[in-house]
């Protein structure tokens, strides 16, 4: 089979489990579970092996010069002719990377969610489309399609949460769906302004990237995209659904929706938003990086505050989405780099962040951290990776997060601008709260003396081993060897790059 | 890499000095760690002996091979680990990882692999009953690579890699008792007060990065980069030049991490962690990496005398801080731990106060700073560990349960009266020729007042250390002592060093001061002073008197010892210094009232109130604007009518208007 098939056989194969789900018995768990695992195992079996060959045929190209996204594993055919809407599909480096994050976090979130007893059939089956618009996303470089999967990725969150929650469960589920919708409602209205302001009759992202969309037009229509994409990203101040969201959520839903689409945001906005409407994009940047700087600065101040396990791992994602931002809207090449390593750090440990509460919650029956305390003694795996997510999420090297992030201010501060100056010295100082209130959760948490009740805890078992040990290998392989990755994301970043500076100079 | 081919063995394969501490992480880490506790102490002892073998193969071949290089500098291995520009552009900014053996880091290879050595020896010994002693090595190994691939850095960026598992890795030393919240509370103490610094640190990275285009030792400390740093940088609030601002941001790096005031309070708490991690982090691992940064930096900072200058305050200010707080102290490993701030003072003065010399940069302070970590290292180790052997046998660390253990442990006496002497700076042991080299270098260079300071401070540390001395081993026994022996594998080490306490100053002296002489920028003048008769003289005296002093009132006929371990009934001024001037305190106030409580909390409530509020008042609304339309769809048709008649008007008059 060729490759293009097998890249449309990644959101395809989500689908046929779930598919196959429904022919299987009602209460036979463990078959809804092996199936699953068996497909998302292959799928991640499959998005390795076409990483392994997109890094073959990229090994030794030169660097990109043109501003024409190289696409990959390409298929294109007409959906919708009366539209000109495209099935068009293929990755570049930044995509493929995506799909590998979006399969080793679904992977690990089927064995987090081994024990769900509660209509497991129909939780999995929802999970499915989740994965499978996440995946189409990604592929997609039809507007059109690109958007169908967005919204096929994001709807199934209101159910997931609503009926698998836990506390406030309808209003976060209402809260974030309605957040979400509305900036799928601006999305909707730019792609469309997009297909019509440019007169080309078509959806195509790199047909409409090289259109010269007059500056009034780039003006006024980059906010709304970045907004759009930015809800889902948590940018300040539209951020509060997801404190209230992950809370409720159940563990696998938090870690795919933390993990991987809340990178749909900022992934938008580097491949929509900055590609097609790049003069609007240097023109808007030294604005909307205020925001963005609020969202790093202040992210970690309210975590610090914060005493529910979720929230303060749902605030420190306020933060490190902050840093994907700040990378993008710096508008450096360096930075961009540094943002697309961050969605990919951020998305491995924030996984694992949630993968462990929910684990470690299954156990204590309690997320807040005043009433934990020497969990290490009884549960040393899930502490010691609690304690590597957290060194991850402050940036310890060896782990992802700190690649990303030395990336991302170095190419921040390549930009002599004094706003984006002053943001990116801030940003570099707030490393220092991020410590602060991630030692304060591992500390109350996993040290000090263990309370009575705890006393008959048990460590991790298998599955969740799995689940845990996938997401770690990410964490050091990306940590240990980043120079693969930085070198399989510069053929992408580049074009994009390359784009947005014709904009500035032309 | 030149010519690396003909390199001897050890030079090629130098990143052996980093894999094999690396290796006993891993190992044990992942094997041992749950399994065979009792495997982990001997597996990683034996790889910490192979490594200090190695090493100090390395610095011999190091030695040999050198002789003919400028600066005897060489990079006999490295490789590119992340490429931060886009590749095929001309230079993209490149981070490698390395190994740079020149004088200073071929010294410090030699001293952390000694030291780690042999702390891992008395290890075996000190944790024999821990249950948890099969997490300790491979995290004591983690601490030495780390430190080792701190000094070998060929970028300032590797450094700041290893800096930072130089932090993490003494965080999880510190609070390796987790039980305890004392040292849970220390250990996260140490690792956000150094994290505060480091966060200075990276951003001094990234400007230089920003101006210079590299990371480089060799590039940054050349002509080329001090002449680009000369242009102002901006910080969006305000402009800067670059130079003096990323040097200053760097050090500041340096400032945390050897813990100079006011950011010296992580490193007394940190005795809550086993003694064998005092030991190390005090001698070789962790606090001199803020004295080793500026002197891998030194021909860079030394083109900056504001700098410098404010590294000699500040090295001053906290020898003799800590000298004073040490007088009173009653814990035997926080005395200790003073004295090493007071010490780390002593190397960082030197250094600052070399490069603010006249114009010019005075060589001998440059080695007389590298000759007091050497010394340093080594006395300072086997202080440690003598306070790990007593409190082993006393059961606590103060000082009243201490007293006449010179008969019980004689070997630990001995050994322990020649570290004293050798920090008390009394010849020949080891610390007097350092000591003295850096006090004259502040008298040659011009700096009447340090001097003094230091030759002071002399006193001082001779009188603290005899009393710590004194009132350990001498008089009565405070405690029960049935019990009291020496640990064969406690020992060992402790006599071992006790060789290079007493010799290893006047051996080394000529090599430090032919060899390690600073490479400095073309129009920077080296200066050769004279050295001043008087110093040695002086600081001996002065030293032999603060003994004398301790004699006096701790150990002599007279001696009054039950005051002496009494820190409440006595006047305020002692409480004072006993309480450390209470910095502490002035810290937890503004990290916890003002930080947490008028910072974190209003913005949080601002998030929860405020921003999400907002958000909710827009749902709310909305459900309201529902409900308003909703009470219209009543059905009547009376209703219906009213309000069409009503728009029909609406829109008439306003059509009026809007189109006439």
């Amino acid at each position: 089979m060729s490759s293009p098939l097998l890249l449309s056989a990644i959101w395809v194969v989500p689908l046929l489990a779930a598919f196959a789900t429904l022919f299987l018995k009602r209460d036979d768990h463990l078959a809804v579970k092996l199936v699953h695992a068996v497909c998302h195992g292959g799928n991640l079996l499959l998005a390795i092996s076409l990483l392994v060959s997109f890094l073959a045929e990229t090994e030794g190209a030169l660097p990109a010069s043109g501003t024409v996204t190289q696409l990959h594993f390409a298929m294109d055919r007409i959906w919708i002719p009366a539209l000109n809407i495209h099935y068009n599909v293929g990755v570049d480096g930044l995509s493929m990377l995506m799909i590998l994050l979006t399969a080793m976090i679904i992977f690990a979130g089927v064995f987090a969610s081994w024990g769900i007893r509660d209509r497991a059939r129909e939780f999995f089956i929802l999970l499915d489309l989740l994965v499978a618009g996440v995946y189409g996303t990604f592929m997609s470089f039809d507007l059109f399609a690109l958007f169908l999967f967005y919204e096929v990725a994001v709807l199934p969150m209101y159910l997931l949460i609503g009926v698998w929650g836990t506390g406030r469960k309808e209003y976060s589920a209402m809260k974030l769906t309605l957040m979400l919708v509305a900036g799928s409602a601006l999305l909707m209205g730019g792609i469309l302004a997009l297909y019509f302001g440019s007169h080309l009759q078509t959806f195509d992202l790199n047909v409409l990237s090289q259109y010269p969309f007059p500056r009034s037009f780039q003006r006024l229509f980059f906010p709304i995209l970045f907004f759009g994409f930015g809800v889902l990203s948590a940018i300040f101040p539209f951020h509060t659904w997801s404190p209230d969201g992950h809370a409720s959520a159940p563990t696998a839903v938090s870690m795919l929706h933390a993990g991987v689409l809340m990178k749909l945001g900022g992934y938008g906005i580097l491949r929509v938003a900055m590609y097609v409407l790049p003069e609007g994009a240097t023109e808007w940047f030294p604005w909307l990086i205020l925001p963005i700087a609020v969202n790093v600065a202040y992210g970690p101040f309210v975590a610090l505050r914060q005493r529910d396990l979720k929230y303060i791992t749902a605030y420190s994602s306020v933060s490190h989405l902050g840093l994907v931002l700040l990378g993008l809207a710096v508008c450096t090449f360096t930075g961009i780099k540094g943002s697309a390593m961050q969605m990919i750090s951020h998305g491995l440990l924030t996984g694992l962040f949630f993968a462990l509460i929910g684990m470690i919650y299954g156990r204590t029956h309690t997320r807040n951290v005043d009433e934990m305390g020497g969990l290490m003694k009884r549960m040393p795996f899930l502490g010691v990776s609690f304690v590597l997510a957290g060194f991850a999420g402050l940036g310890l090297p060896g782990l992802s997060g700190f690649v990303a992030e030395s990336t991302i201010f170095l190419g921040a501060f390549e930009n002599p601008s004094a706003v984006v100056r002053g943001c990116t010295v801030v940003a570099i100082l707030s490393i220092v709260t991020t410590a602060v209130y991630i030692l304060r959760a591992a500390n109350r948490m996993l040290h000090g003396p263990l309370p009575e009740r705890f006393g008959t805890l048990t460590d991790a078992v298998w599955n969740e081993r799995l689940a845990v040990i996938v997401l770690l290998i990410g964490l050091f392989g990306m940590g240990l060897f980043p120079g693969w990755i930085a070198d399989a994301l510069d053929g992408s970043v580049a074009p994009l790059f390359n784009n947005l500076v014709r904009a500035v100079v032309p | 890499m030149e010519n690396a081919a003909a390199l001897p063995f050890a030079l090629r394969h130098v990143w052996i000095v980093l894999a094999l501490p690396l290796l006993s992480f891993v190992l044990n880490g992942l094997w041992t760690c749950r399994k065979k506790e009792s495997w982990s102490g001997p597996i990683s002892t034996v790889l910490a002996g192979a490594n200090w073998i190695f090493g100090t193969l390395c610095v011999w071949q190091w030695w040999k091979a050198s002789a003919g290089l400028p600066g005897r500098s060489m990079v006999p291995w490295s490789f590119d680990w992340l490429t931060f520009g886009q590749l095929g552009t001309f230079r993209p900014l490149t981070a490698g990882i390395g190994a740079l053996l020149d004088p200073i880091s071929a010294m410090m290879v030699f001293v952390v692999a000694t030291i780690a050595f042999f702390v891992h020896v008395y290890s075996i010994g000190y944790m024999r009953e821990d249950p948890a002693r099969g997490r300790f090595f491979p995290l004591l190994s983690l601490f030495a690579f780390a430190m080792l691939g701190l000094v070998l850095a060929t970028n300032v960026f590797q450094m700041y890699v290893f800096w930072e598992l130089v932090g993490v890795s003494s965080y999880q030393l510190i609070g390796f008792w987790y039980h305890k919240p004392s040292a849970v509370a220390a250990s996260k103490k140490a690792f956000i007060v150094t994290r505060f610094a480091d966060a200075f640190f990276l951003l001094g990275i990234v400007v230089l990065a920003w101006v210079v285009r590299s990371f480089d030792f060799s590039v940054l400390n050349s002509a080329a980069a001090a002449e680009a740093l000369l242009r102002p940088v901006s910080f969006g609030f305000f402009e800067a030049p670059a130079l003096p601002v990323a040097a200053a941001l760097v050090f500041a790096g340096g400032w945390g991490k050897s813990a100079m005031f006011p950011l010296h309070i992580w490193l007394p708490d940190a005795m809550e962690g086993p003694t064998p991690v005092s030991s190390i982090i005090h001698s070789a691992t962790m606090v001199v990496a803020g004295v080793f940064l500026s002197a891998r930096m030194f021909p860079l900072f030394s083109a900056v005398p504001s700098v410098m200058g404010l590294i000699a305050f500040v090295g001053a200010f906290t020898a003799a801080f800590a000298a004073v707080v040490a007088i009173a102290q009653q814990d035997i490993k926080r005395i200790l731990a003073f004295s090493t701030l007071s010490q780390i003072g002593y190397m960082l003065f030197a250094l600052g106060a070399a490069a603010v010399c006249g114009g010019g940069v005075l060589v001998a302070g440059y080695s007389a700073s590298m000759f007091h970590v050497f010394t340093h290292a080594f006395f300072k180790c086997l202080l440690f560990l003598v306070a790990g052997s007593v409190i082993h046998v006393a059961g606590n660390n103060m000082l009243s349960c201490m007293g006449g253990l010179r008969t019980k442990m004689p070997l630990t006496y001995l050994s322990a009266l020649a570290a004293t002497l050798a920090i008390s700076g009394i010849p020949p042991f080891s610390g007097f020729w350092s000591k003295d080299e850096i006090v004259a270098s502040a008298f040659q260079a011009g700096h009447p007042v340090l001097g003094t300071v230091g030759l002071l401070v002399g006193a001082l540390t001779a009188f603290y250390m005899f009393r710590f001395f004194f009132l350990i081993f001498h008089g009565e026994a405070r405690s029960d002592r049935s019990h009291a022996h020496e640990d064969r594998w406690m020992t060992f080490p402790i006599v071992c060093l006790a060789i290079p306490s007493l010799c290893a100053g006047i051996l080394a002296k000529p090599l430090f001061e032919s060899a390690f002489r600073p490479r400095l920028l073309p129009w920077v003048q080296a200066v050769e002073g004279t050295h001043a008769a008087f110093v040695p003289v002086a600081a001996t005296l002065l030293a032999l008197l603060g003994a004398v002093a301790a004699w006096f009132l701790y150990c002599g006929p007279k001696a009054d010892v039950a005051r002496a371990l009494d820190a409440e009934h006595r006047p305020a001024w002692y409480r004072l210094v006993y309480r450390k001037f209470c910095i502490d305190e002035i810290w937890l106030f503004v990290v916890r009232r003002i930080l947490f409580e008028r910072v974190a909390a209003p913005i949080k409530w601002f998030d929860r109130k405020i921003v999400d509020g907002a958000m909710n008042l827009v749902g709310k609304s909305v459900v309201l604007a529902g409900w308003c339309v909703n009470a219209l769809q009543n059905g009547s048709l009376a209703t219906a009518l009213a309000f069409a008649a009503g728009g029909f008007i609406l829109v008439w008059l306003l059509a009026g208007n809007l189109f006439p």
